[in-house]
């Protein structure tokens, strides 16, 4: 697998940590909400198929990045700076 | 049917092994069952056979997308054990191994269970508080967990390097006699054929693409081989559970599929006659009785349904295997795979009634599914034919997760890969 950094480009996986599900929000921190926090803590889509996700560069760059990866075929729709990318997610 | 014995044997090898009967049938399906099992893994048919044996429940169908032992039952490696630390987890898996000892016998059935001991290597004082105490937790709840000094350590297994310059040197290990190894491809066989022999249908080639529903209720399935009915249905797929539950309209489980790898070396002369574990890293390595040293190591540590890995784990479960037995150092390797596995968010399985009316689910079992095959299978028709759980699987509860009531053996936290 190859991810290709915005910043060093296509890079090998070592060189990269899997920091997880980037499909989740978390809840406001003075939230009381146990059903949006237990949906943020331990729920998961797990799709079979492309998945949002962050990686870190942490052989290189060390950027956090949100990546769109097929779960199936391991190939990378896109591959952004996280704080970017979820800007525009909102 | 195949019947084995000692004179079966022989008259069979006297006559060129022509004699010998399929050992299931291969049933198609009937419009309705009582049970209809999704999944024929270890688990799947574990469950079928005890539905029929256990409760008199025959009517039932296990429907398996591929052959017979495609799954993780076909690609994992062979440990059994029961060395953990949560009163939980010790009481099912120590269940389990009980069920293990007499398996063969209970099945007509030579599943190979081998109980060579399961021996893991600590390195650090931290690891061996943190063993010591697992063993202690162990013996309190009636099982065997026995420490080792590295003197005994070289004595059990003459491989291993316990010199004080391995780079990570040995100071001590626990030990459990009790755990072992089986033969994974025979306890599908075995289990199929007791259950087929009990009546239960086994339907290969045969992958469930949809739920029949009545509102909310589960009444059966669509699968390739059209609509199936059944009072009953009871999802066992392991890895897939991801995508057959989406089928159900259930998207967000306590689960994330991972990939995991494993590797076999060309065989070799008796090297170990345990399981070994690495404790300085993550390794775990047994040797088969054709000679070759199986072994696996982590995730890949990424989401993944591929039935393959990729390089860099490879890497570093070579590098392990090194340190711990340099001898192996030459050796080639003669094989690896990957397998699908559903990682839930605290270590620990789920097999429960529910989600929706109708329906019965039993998943989450991270790298460790193998060795509970016949307690997930003995409970989880339990719990299906009774519509409660049995008390080894009562704590193994979806709901644990909104109750707060987790069983997280190593305190990982809700992060599946780290499990
Ligand atoms: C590399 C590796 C090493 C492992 N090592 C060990 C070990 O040493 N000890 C241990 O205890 N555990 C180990 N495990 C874990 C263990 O193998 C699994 O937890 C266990 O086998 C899962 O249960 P199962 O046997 O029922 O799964 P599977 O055999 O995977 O059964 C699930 C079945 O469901 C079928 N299915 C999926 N979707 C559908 C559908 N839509 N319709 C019909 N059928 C469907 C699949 O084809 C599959 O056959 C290992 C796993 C792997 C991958
Ligand atoms: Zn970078």
């Amino acid at each position: 697998m190859l991810i290709s950094c915005p910043h060093c480009g296509p890079r090998d996986l070592a060189e990269f940590t899997y920091q997880g599900d980037a499909t989740r929000t978390r809840p406001d921190l003075a939230s009381t909400d146990t059903a949006a926090w237990h949906a943020y803590v331990y729920e998961r889509p797990n799709p079979a198929g492309l998945h949002r996700e962050y990686w870190q560069h942490s052989g290189g760059c060390r950027s956090h990045l949100l990546v769109v990866r097929d779960t199936v075929s391991h190939e990378i729709a896109s591959a952004k700076f996280a704080r970017k990318a979820r800007e525009m997610i909102g | 049917m195949a019947e084995y014995s000692a004179l079966s044997l022989l008259k069979n090898a006297f006559s060129g092994n022509r004699g010998w009967k399929p050992a299931w049938r291969k049933a198609s399906p009937k419009p309705a069952y009582d049970v209809i099992v999704v999944g024929g893994g270890g688990h799947g048919l574990a469950t079928a056979y005890y539905l029929a044996a256990e409760h008199g429940i025959r009517k039932v169908a296990v429907l398996e997308k591929g052959w017979l032992g495609s799954g993780n039952i076909g690609r994992n490696t062979t440990i059994v054990r029961s060395n953990y630390l949560l009163p939980e987890s010790i009481r099912f898996y120590d269940h389990s191994v009980k069920l293990w000892e007499n398996l063969s016998h209970q099945l007509n059935y030579n599943v190979m269970f081998s109980q060579r001991g399961v021996l893991n290597l600590a390195h650090s004082p931290a690891q061996v508080d943190d063993y010591i105490r697992r063993g202690n937790a162990m013996r309190h709840e009636g099982g065997d967990g026995i420490w080792l000094s590295p003197a005994q350590i070289a004595r059990y297994a003459p491989g291993v390097d316990v010199s004080s310059s391995a780079r990570f040197p040995v100071v001590g290990g626990l030990l459990q006699p009790r755990a072992g190894t089986a033969r994974h491809d025979a306890v599908a066989w075995g289990y199929a054929r007791a259950a087929d022999r009990l009546g239960v249908d086994i339907i290969e080639n045969c992958e469930v693409t949809g739920f029949l529903r009545d509102g909310d209720e589960i009444t059966g399935v669509a699968t390739s081989r059209g609509d199936i009915r059944g009072k009953k249905v009871a999802v066992a797929v392991a890895g897939s559970t991801g995508r057959v539950m989406k089928l159900a309209g259930i998207e967000n489980l306590p689960i994330e599929s991972h990939v995991l790898q494993a590797f076999v070396s060309e065989s070799i002369k008796p090297f170990v006659d345990c399981v070994v574990t690495f404790g300085a890293g993550h390794l775990y390595m047994s040797q088969s009785d054709k000679g070759g040293l199986v072994f696996g190591g982590s995730l890949d540590l990424y989401n993944s349904y591929a039935q393959r890995g990729n390089l860099p784990l490879v890497e570093e479960v070579m590098s392990e295997i090194t340190a711990m037995f340099p001898a192996v150092a030459k050796l080639r390797l003669l094989r690896s795979w990957g397998g699908v596995m559903d990682m839930s968010m605290d270590g620990s399985p789920i097999i429960t009634k529910g989600p929706l009316p109708g329906m019965y689910l039993n998943c989450g079992w991270c790298y460790g599914g193998f060795k509970a095959t016949p307690a997930s299978g003995y409970s989880f028709a339990w719990t299906i034919a009774k519509d409660e759980p049995h008390p080894i699987n009562a704590p193994f509860t979806l709901s644990r997760f909104e109750r707060g009531v987790i069983i997280d053996e190593k305190g990982q936290g809700p992060t599946p890969k780290l499990h």
